[in-house]
């Protein structure tokens, strides 16, 4: 076992790092099963192709496993391999069973975070002249109508973000309203959570539909003072 | 009677008949069989007005489109791809005097007859099912690109007459001026190929960014219609796509046979070509993102919604799988380079070793970053410890800033990988070495520094900068380490000395298999993307002009979308085999009969591609 005893054990410190130090890390939060899954096969994909480079390193690597698996001069290891070959058919189908059998449980979620914006919405440009006094007017109108939930500091930490799962977009974060045209915005604004199309199902989002409340010219100074205050910028072409 | 009501019909005819002999079963299935395009005609015939769309039972009309034109694609990126394969080895015979060169070039040649016309006949059928199932949209597109119609026609001729004198006079044009005239010929084959390509590429690029004038002659239209803003994306990077593809389809053959030949010589001429199969490729894959990136710029800049749909709606899945892939196909390039090293060069296993680790956990760090989704799949459960579907830390990983970085370095690692192999077994003489090899290290020790330094700082930046000038400078430092790191290691080289022969035919089987998980992986790659362009019109004919009312006005989940891809996979896969069992049929015979002066039997068909041997034996 001792060319194997590196990779067995490059293997568990890896899931140790991914499943208690990373998730400590401040700022950071326990990763869904499916990154682990991912980053193992892509550790154990390494091991592979690292291990059977040349003849040596292979059968050194391969050597053991095949022994141990056919029970060629394995000595005392003869029980674990009985116990391997009828455990390990049983953990496949055990996991097998797992992820098919009926659950009470939600389905994993998969939902599109941003849905392509109706077409009569892609060409607009914010028709509000960008003037300090039209930010400060638009930052005025956030503080009233989007702060409690995306929070005053543009962080998505309003005093009502906590009850809310998805918690509300953290603006100042460089990949939320940075990737996005201000049409877009316009457009998520004016029509809400409920205005998302199906490609959005299912739709997680509590943000009201504030074209009943706000008139245009509002929003858009909203969408300059949001960018301003989150020291962003819309995407542009030009 | 509708279309479902004249299918069920028929099934319960087929029942009351079971009874009645085989025989009768299988002579109603025959007429059946023959009657089957009336079904969708007269699904239509009873509606008022021109004719829309047509349907067929069970499979579907768009499915069956969609599997045709696949594969259509899949052969004509092989018909284009091999010519540059072939015209390039060739050209390096007639200049370098390598005449294996020139015999590989001859071995992939021999290819593209048969594969030309299973090309054509799906293109034929193509444009069968297209006519008969969606006459309203064929008769807009007729209605504006008509001219260029006449163009393709007139290519395909010259491409097919080309194609043949440069098959046929092979043998014939060895010498002299007679091989600067087919290389010539080759110049040709690609140069009327290219035009082929980029001509109905205007058709489809029209679909998904059109450009329409409601006035001007029919040439102007046709003109403004061609020249629409992802033409030339889409030619770039189908160009270098097909180049990618011949080259590791090449890579595929010589690892299949290369695994099932049996004598030393075979073996050694199969490792060969597997090399520079693979070799090819890498090639190509280097360019290749760079191109990709250019072509989702294009069209996010024509239209959001088409940008967000690829890129943040609901294809945006398809490029973690499409990460997946391409980290797969880069692992196994360098995986093969690396076998190279320490199964050709004997010895250079110790002294590459922890190099060749370095650079894998390199490769595994940059593809577990570009692997790494903006949004995550997590349960409810997960989705609340994150407060949401993007992870604190790790989110920051999903966006096109770290995406475009690791790309670059992986691009810079293969890249070394090369650099390694072609060093291996070779000790420097020159007196500059030392500093060469030390400005080359700086070189690509600032170049790798400045990539990450440019990502980071996207971060920090307008998105219109990081795209324009960020992304931009990352693809120029590349290339920059490219062509300076080429031409000094070529040039160290010149003077170096062998100190270990490299000894062809001593691969192990695994790397046959990796040549062919390569091939595998270019193949799922053009049919997942070809399924992201074409969806990203959404429920559009012509994006913006023409609505699909068609009953498939829908986009297919991806779960059921995958199944189709791995369907033309794996049947591109089998018509590949076929088109190369075919090719070599005659070399088959000609072992067989030892000298291959023996008498050819009579009555056996002259095989495609076998008759420049042939006439020999005459």
């Amino acid at each position: 076992m001792g060319a194997l005893g590196k990779p067995i054990i490059l293997m568990v410190g890896m899931y140790a790092f991914l499943k208690f130090v990373l998730p400590n890390i401040p700022g950071s939060a326990p990763l869904p099963s499916s990154l682990i899954f991912l980053y193992l096969l892509l550790t154990a994909s390494g091991i592979v192709i690292f291990e059977t480079l040349s003849g040596e390193s292979k059968d050194a690597f391969w050597g053991p496993i095949q022994r141990f698996l056919t029970g060629e001069n394995i000595g005392g290891l003869q029980a674990l391999r009985y116990g391997v070959l009828i455990l390990f058919p049983l953990l496949v189908g055990w996991q097998t069973y797992g992820s098919t059998a009926v659950s009470d449980l939600p389905p994993t979620e998969s939902r599109t975070i941003h849905p392509a914006p109706p077409g009569e919405y892609t060409g607009l440009s914010n028709p509000v002249p960008k003037t300090p006094e039209n930010i400060m007017q638009g930052k005025g109108f956030y503080a009233a109508y989007c702060s409690p939930c995306h929070g005053g500091n543009f962080d998505g930490k309003g005093p009502a973000a906590r009850g809310y799962i998805p918690s509300p977009a953290n603006f100042a974060d460089p990949t939320t309203i940075a990737m996005l045209q201000e049409s877009y915005l316009f457009w998520r604004i004016k029509k809400g959570g409920v205005g998302l199309p199906i490609e959005g199902a299912p739709w997680k989002s509590a943000m009201p539909r504030w074209e009943v409340e706000l008139p245009d010219e509002w929003i858009w100074k909203i969408i300059m003072g949001e960018y301003d205050g989150a020291h962003q910028s819309p995407r542009t072409w030009e | 009677m509708s279309a479902i009501q004249e299918v069920g019909t028929i099934q319960r005819a087929l029942r009351a008949i079971r009874g009645q002999g085989r025989w009768l079963v299988g002579l109603l299935l025959t007429v059946g069989w023959f009657l089957l395009p009336s079904i969708g005609i007269a699904a239509e015939g009873a509606s008022a007005g021109p004719t829309e769309y047509r349907d067929i039972p069970y499979i579907g009309s768009r499915n069956l489109v969609w599997i045709v034109a696949q594969l259509h694609l899949l052969l004509a990126g092989f018909v284009l791809g091999v010519p540059i394969f072939a015209w390039l080895c060739e050209v390096i015979a007639w200049r370098g005097g390598e005449k294996r060169y020139d015999k590989l070039a001859k071995e992939f040649t021999k290819l593209l007859t048969s594969a030309y016309a299973t090309t054509a006949l799906f293109g034929g059928i193509l444009l069968f099912l297209l006519v008969a199932f969606y006459p309203k949209l064929m008769n807009y597109l007729t209605d504006v690109f008509f001219p260029s119609f006449l163009l393709y026609c007139l290519l395909f001729l010259l491409e097919t007459a080309t194609l043949y004198l440069y098959w046929y006079g092979w043998d014939a044009m060895q010498h002299g001026n007679k091989k600067t005239l087919h290389v010539f010929l080759g110049f040709l084959l690609n140069f009327f190929a290219l035009f082929i390509m980029i001509v109905p590429n205007a058709w489809a690029t029209f679909q998904s960014s059109p450009v329409v004038l409601s006035e001007g002659t029919a040439f102007e239209r046709a003109w403004a219609a061609t020249w629409n803003p992802t033409w030339w994306p889409i030619n770039i990077h189908r160009l270098i796509a097909n180049v990618v593809l011949g080259g590791y389809i090449c890579g595929a053959y010589a690892g299949v046979r290369y695994l099932s030949v049996k004598s030393t010589e075979d073996r050694e001429h199969y490792d060969w070509m597997g090399y520079v199969g693979n070799f090819i490729g890498v090639f190509g894959l280097l360019a290749l993102p760079f191109a990709g990136y250019w072509l989702m710029r294009e069209i996010y800049q024509y239209n959001q919604q088409m940008g967000i749909t690829l890129m943040g709606g609901f294809l945006s899945w398809l490029f973690i799988i499409q990460a997946m892939l391409i980290g797969v196909l880069f692992l196994g390039s360098n995986y093969y380079f690396w076998l190279g090293i320490t199964h050709r060069i004997p010895g250079s296993e110790a002294k590459y070793r922890r190099a060749m680790l370095m650079m894998l956990v390199s490769l595994l760090l940059c593809l577990a970053v570009w692997m790494t989704p903006h949004s995550l799949v997590a349960s409810i459960e997960e989705a609340q410890k994150m407060g949401g579907a993007h992870h604190p830390l790790l989110g920051v990983l999903g966006v096109m800033s770290a995406k475009m970085t690791v790309s670059n370095l992986m691009i810079l690692i293969t890249f070394m990988s090369f650099v390694m192999y072609w060093r291996a077994g070779k000790q420097d003489t020159a007196g500059w070495a030392k500093l060469g090899k030390a400005v080359m290290g700086a070189v690509l020790v600032v170049a790798s520094l400045a990539v990450i330094v440019l990502g980071i700082w996207g971060y920090f930046v307008p998105a219109i900068v990081r795209i324009n000038y960020f992304s931009t400078s990352q693809v120029a430092i590349v290339g920059f380490v490219i062509l300076t790191i080429t031409p000094l290691t070529a040039l160290l080289l010149k003077s170096a000395k062998t100190t270990t022969e490299m000894v062809w035919g001593s691969m192990p089987p695994r790397a046959g298999y990796a040549l062919v998980l390569n091939a595998v992986m270019v193949i799922l790659l053009m049919t997942l993307m070809g399924y992201a362009r074409s969806s990203s019109r959404v429920h559009w004919h012509v994006y913006g002009v023409m609505r699909d009312t068609s009953p498939y006005a829908y986009s297919p989940a991806l779960g059921s979308a995958s199944l189709i891809m791995a369907f033309c996979t794996f049947f591109f896969c089998i018509l590949v085999a076929f088109i190369f069992w075919v090719a070599t049929m005659g070399d088959k015979y000609k072992t067989a009969a030892g000298t291959g002066k023996g008498e050819l039997p009579h009555g056996i068909p002259a095989m495609a591609g076998g008759a420049p041997e042939e006439r020999q034996q005459g």
